[in-house]
């Protein structure tokens, strides 16, 4: 491929590659101060490719490929090349991580208890995670979660957070404008732009840390807490993990330890600051 | 070094690759779905941190693949069971169910059967019963053609364990110039334990090389090659060779069985008869730059040979006028 970039991102190497700069100098500048794999090895390979020779310079689009691919994934324009470069990585992870249960979970850590929120795309899980990663909670990742498969623990994955729509202006008035990567128009998912976790996130990459509460936030409705049946949290978590039947038994003896060990609740909240309120509620109550 | 060729490098004689592009090799095995193969020849070797984890979450998986296509072929077993015909497990599943040496991190993909020609009928409605589905549209040319001229069913889809069943009744496309002897392929199977039946050495053969170089266009060819290599190590013996070499000329297609044995000779040192290889042929180079077609970023290359190799898949599936016509519903849709 003609441009390069490697990156480590907590346990997993990833090296991109890309025909076109663009894509790779915007993921480069987004990516300040991680760490690069040693000696050039990798996990995963991501390629950002023309979907046909000539789409290289006419109507540029890039096809989202790599050791694993999706055989229908829709390529992207060429100035969404950042998008593509991420989602890229999410599919590498998703189809061929094998070494962790994969939960498409956000986890936050404060005083070594870590809290994973799960739940359907716009129950805000990644705007919650990335306010309590500006406000005292260390940032685990906003996208998987990974679950050791032996010790139970979870790996801090801390990729840039993926902010959509509403979610933006909340994030660009807390934190400093040199951790966003540009505003991303008309992706399928709307306005799309992307921060970086802080510096504590990034140099905490290798810590793990214990699970202690499992979240299922729902956004838009009045405050409500409820407790959630061990089954329950089971089935959501199957539903909520990409590799939980490929990893056979292995998933469903990590899974069932977690779902025995850690409590569950979902919630409603009307907006961001009564979740973050709920969330140290019950922050004080399992440190009590 | 095309990294196709280090990765054949790779799983010849592990021992020879050192200090490699890893990320290359990497790339290169999952591209041409020999990952869990390598994870096994790999073993025990010095291998960096990071790619020893590869390797042995390959290891580990491989046994979940094993796993779920013999439940598959479970699953076509039950379904099948009381129409009384002989089902009998191809490529992959076969491997595995027969506990060869080519199951050794063999990855596996479709469930592939055969039944006898005139049991199509039933044991696609039994199929269909089972919760298995069409994937494509059952009015269309696509769906026409494979009932008229190829060895095997439009392939069905099971609506819940979402994994594909082709179902053959032979080893080639009608339209093929070779005609195997679809009846002696099923009389001469081999049962096993759990009533379901496998080809019998040198037709596992005679199929491999049959797929790989009489039909297709050599796409991901260098794993059906390595199943090619590890079933002729098994098997080989005199005997062995008299009987492949009888098969090969019973089912028409000594030509691919000796290209076969003479691409695995050169491409792993596959230890070969050379009554029933042959002698080497100008065009195996051409064979082998086509396997070789990988780079270390997973890409395929040489434009212009893969296509000239898809032109010929064409060729040999079907007579030019045939091959006319079918090419232009193709475009004109």
């Amino acid at each position: 491929m003609r441009h390069r970039l490697d990156l480590r991102i907590g346990p997993v190497a990833f090296r991109i590659g890309s025909a076109w700069p663009g894509p790779l100098d915007a993921l480069a500048k987004l990516y300040a101060g991680y760490p690069t794999p040693e000696d050039g090895l990798c996990d995963f390979t991501v390629r950002l490719e023309p979907e046909k020779p000539w789409r290289r310079f006419i109507r540029p689009s890039v096809a989202i490929r790599g050791d694993y691919v999706l055989p229908d994934a829709v390529p992207m324009a060429l100035a969404h090349g950042l998008l593509a470069a991420e989602m890229g990585m999410n599919l590498q992870m998703a189809l061929g991580q094998k070494s962790y249960l994969l939960l498409h979970a956000a986890t936050v850590e404060k005083d070594g208890r870590a809290l994973l929120m799960t739940g359907e795309s716009g129950a805000g899980k990644s705007t919650l995670a990335a306010l309590l990663g500006e406000r005292g909670w260390r940032l685990l990742g906003d996208e998987f979660a990974l679950l050791d498969l032996e010790s139970g623990a979870l790996h801090p994955f801390p990729r840039a957070v993926s902010l959509k729509n509403g979610a933006i202006a909340v994030l660009e008035a807390e934190v400093e404008a040199a951790r966003f990567g540009p505003r991303l128009e008309g992706t399928p998912k709307g306005a799309i732009r992307h921060l970086r976790p802080n510096a504590d996130a990034l140099a905490r990459m290798d810590e793990p840390a214990r699970p202690a509460l499992i979240l299922f936030p729902r956004f838009g409705a009045a405050a409500a807490v409820r407790g959630v049946g061990q089954a329950e949290v089971f089935v959501r978590l199957t539903q909520a993990s990409t590799n939980y039947v490929a990893l056979g038994r292995r998933g469903f003896d990590a899974l069932t330890g977690l779902v025995r060990k850690v409590p569950a609740l979902a919630i409603d909240y009307p907006d961001a600051e009564t979740a973050i309120g709920l969330v140290e509620d019950f922050r004080r109550e399992l440190a009590a | 070094m095309s990294h196709a060729r280090l990765l054949v490098r790779a799983l010849r004689d592990p021992a020879s690759v050192a200090d490699c592009d890893w990320a290359g090799l990497v790339s290169a095995a999952r591209a041409e779905q020999l990952m869990g193969s390598l994870a096994f020849r790999m073993a025990g070797r010095r291998v960096p941190p990071r790619i020893a984890a590869l390797f042995e979450d390959a290891r580990r998986d491989a046994a979940q693949v094993r796993t779920q296509a013999l439940w598959e072929a479970e699953m076509a077993r039950r379904a099948l069971a009381p129409l009384g015909v002989p089902v009998i497990l191809m490529k992959g599943t076969a491997y595995h169910a027969a506990g060869l040496d080519a199951a050794t991190g063999r990855s596996v993909g479709d469930l592939d059967i055969m039944v006898p020609r005139e049991s199509l009928g039933a044991v696609e409605s039994a199929l269909l019963e089972a919760g298995w589905e069409h994937v494509k549209a059952t009015d269309g040319y696509d769906d026409t053609y494979y009932r008229r001229w190829m060895h095997e069913l439009p392939p069905l889809i099971h609506r819940t364990r979402d994994r594909m069943i082709d179902v053959h009744h032979t080893i080639l496309p009608l339209t093929a110039r070779s005609r195997p002897d679809a009846g002696a392929l099923i009389a001469d199977s081999v049962a096993l334990e759990s009533g379901l039946r496998v080809l019998a050495p040198a037709d596992m053969i005679v199929h491999a090389a049959a797929h790989l170089f009489a039909d297709g266009d050599l796409a991901g060819g260098l794993r059906n090659l390595w199943d090619i290599d590890r079933l002729l190590r098994e098997f080989a013996s005199p005997d062995f060779w008299r009987t492949l070499g009888e098969r090969a000329r019973r089912h028409q297609l000594s030509g691919p069985v000796g290209r076969a044995l003479r691409l695995a000779e050169r491409l792993y040192a596959t230890p070969v008869d050379r009554a029933v290889a042959g002698r080497p042929r100008l065009g195996d180079r051409l064979f082998e730059a086509r396997l070789l077609a990988r780079n270390g970023w997973g890409q395929e290359r040489r434009k212009a040979l893969r296509f000239a190799f898809y032109v010929r898949s064409h060729w040999l599936r079907m007579p030019p006028l045939m091959l006319a016509r079918h090419l232009w519903i193709k475009a004109t849709r």
